[in-house]
């Protein structure tokens, strides 16, 4: 590359495993294109640790075109890096300027244990959206296109909660490392369309339920995950989700679903 | 776990209850401004010394305190309880943490919390406790032509001493004789450090207000783009600053007239 001329000073989060204590390694990157990626800049990184017989950093990434919510990373004190609504794969080296220091450490949440290093476990969301994040239908033929009347902004705002790629900055970003944006996000996209309505209650209580066992923290409204958010994900979600889970313990005594656990 | 249990352990619940508590403190301070409004009434101080006679004496005023008081435990418990909770949730901190976008108050409501909470105690026990449950304040007895209006004041010594308060007639005069709250709202509030205590508490509530109110229309789940903008203008303008304005000016009046005398 013509213009790879950057050089950068990494503080890298190192970690072996969920178990072990981890600590911030220095290190140096030479040769980077202001064009590269966040993602390309480490793996020329890595590749030169590997050259020299040391283990590379270990980070998630999988489609690279900011869709997939794999990749993470907490650069300099942000989720994602500096820049708004991207992900750590479209944030470009461009956003650095040469010479900086960059520190770059795991989301930090107690249902987040760290795998390695960088890379984080987020099963928790996975649990939760097994708890309830999903609609049941009878299979079978394909149904008309516009069978179901659907107002166009209910589904526009039914969508934009659906374009939630689950990454967790939300909980990285939050002071309390609540995963309410998440859950919320979860809940709306359903919750709003006619197919999801004959779990809607149901859900938003199962749901909710799960990400509290999983030990997230509490929201308090501040609006960072709205902020840091990769798809910006909007913090009325979070309300909506409140209301459904409020009505149906309050107020809707047949949607009242009492969580009962197995042997307990 | 039972249903209702289960509902008010969920995080939603607790934060339904942060909630309900907060808002309900935030009507209590519109009543609790207007009443002392009456401090600014230049009338001896008779209007206020009424005003706290019949707080105190009023069974149904006096019921209300004490949910009121419940209130601000509760509210302040389950601060603690989701703090913890939220702490626990991030065990291990970030070395780095940009600015966030997010406001100032909205991140340090403990913080403005526990100051109001700190502020709560001290002006209890200076006012209400002393009030309340010691002889430490002392009595004024009013006199009222009713054909005139003219009143006049003198200081009042009760023969017994659990006296509270009395009202009697003298031909075409009406004596009132009650506890000087007034007295001692005046000799508080000539001290300068006593008045700071006051302005900086004050100064926490506006920030705890402009976050405060409409946070807990958020958790509630009411959220409306025609009426949220409403809510958080409420939130600032009203709670966060002709409130807070109203009981600062009380000290400080009262300081600067304890000044020119």
């Amino acid at each position: 590359m013509d213009n790879a001329n950057m050089k950068l000073t990494l503080k890298v989060w190192r970690q072996k495993d969920a178990k072990t204590a981890g600590k911030f390694e220095t290190y140096k990157a030479e040769n980077i294109s202001p064009d590269m990626s966040f993602l390309e800049m480490l793996d020329i990184v890595n590749e030169s640790l590997t050259h020299g017989g040391q283990e590379p950093i270990y980070f998630d990434h999988d489609c690279r075109e900011g869709i997939c919510g794999m990749c993470s990373l907490y650069i300099n004190g942000n989720p994602h890096g500096p820049k708004r609504a991207i992900t750590t794969c479209q944030l470009h080296m461009r956003s650095f300027h040469d010479g900086e220091t960059i520190t770059i450490e795991p989301w930090r949440a107690a249902p987040f244990p760290v795998v390695k290093d960088l890379a984080v476990d987020r099963s928790a969301f996975d649990r939760i959206q097994q708890a309830g994040g999903y609609i049941s239908i009878n299979t079978g033929g394909v149904p008309d296109a516009n069978a179901i009347p659907i107002p166009k902004i209910i589904a526009d705002e039914a969508f934009n909660s659906a374009t939630c790629i689950g990454c967790g900055a939300c909980v990285a970003a939050c002071k309390n490392a609540s995963a309410m944006l998440f859950v919320s996000a979860k809940v709306s996209q359903l919750g709003m369309l006619p197919q999801g309505q004959p779990e809607r209650y149901r859900r938003v209580q199962t749901m909710v339920t799960q990400m509290d066992e999983e030990g997230f923290g509490n929201c308090t409204n501040t609006g960072a995950c709205e902020a840091e958010c990769p798809k910006e994900i909007s913090l009325t979600n979070i309300s909506r989700m409140n209301n459904d889970f409020l009505s149906a313990k309050l107020f809707r005594q047949e949607e009242v679903h009492e969580i009962k656990h197995e042997g307990a | 776990m039972s249903e209702t249990k289960q509902t008010f352990n969920s995080s939603l619940g607790k934060k339904l209850i942060m909630a309900l508590t907060g808002l309900f403190l935030c009507t209590f301070l519109i009543v609790h401004l207007g009443g002392n409004l009456l401090l600014f009434s230049n009338d001896g101080g008779y209007s206020f010394n009424m005003y706290a006679n019949f707080l105190t004496h009023f069974p149904p005023i006096e019921v209300v305190a004490y949910v009121l008081y419940a209130s601000i435990l509760v509210h302040a418990l389950y601060a603690i309880i989701l703090t913890t909770k939220n702490r626990k949730a991030r065990p291990v901190t970030y070395a780095v943490v940009n600015k966030s976008p997010a406001s100032w108050s909205s991140k340090n409501m403990g913080l403005l919390g526990s100051i109001l909470f700190l502020f709560i105690v001290i002006h209890m026990g200076d006012f209400w406790y002393k009030y309340k449950f010691t002889n430490t304040v002392n009595f004024k007895e009013y006199r009222t032509n009713l054909a005139t209006g003219e009143r006049t004041e003198t200081a009042y010594t009760p023969e017994k001493a659990d006296f509270e308060h009395s009202q009697s007639f003298d031909g075409n005069t009406e004596i009132i004789r009650v506890k000087d709250l007034h007295a001692r709202v005046q000799s508080s509030f000539s001290q300068l450090w006593y008045v700071a205590i006051y302005v900086i508490a004050m100064g926490a509530l506006t920030f705890h207000m402009v976050h405060g109110f409409q946070s807990a229309f958020r958790t509630l789940g009411w959220v409306h783009r025609k009426y949220t903008p409403i809510v958080e203008f409420i939130g600032t303008w009203f709670f966060g600053a002709i409130i807070p304005l109203g009981f600062a000016a009380m000290p400080v009046v009262y300081y600067f007239m304890s000044l020119s005398k």
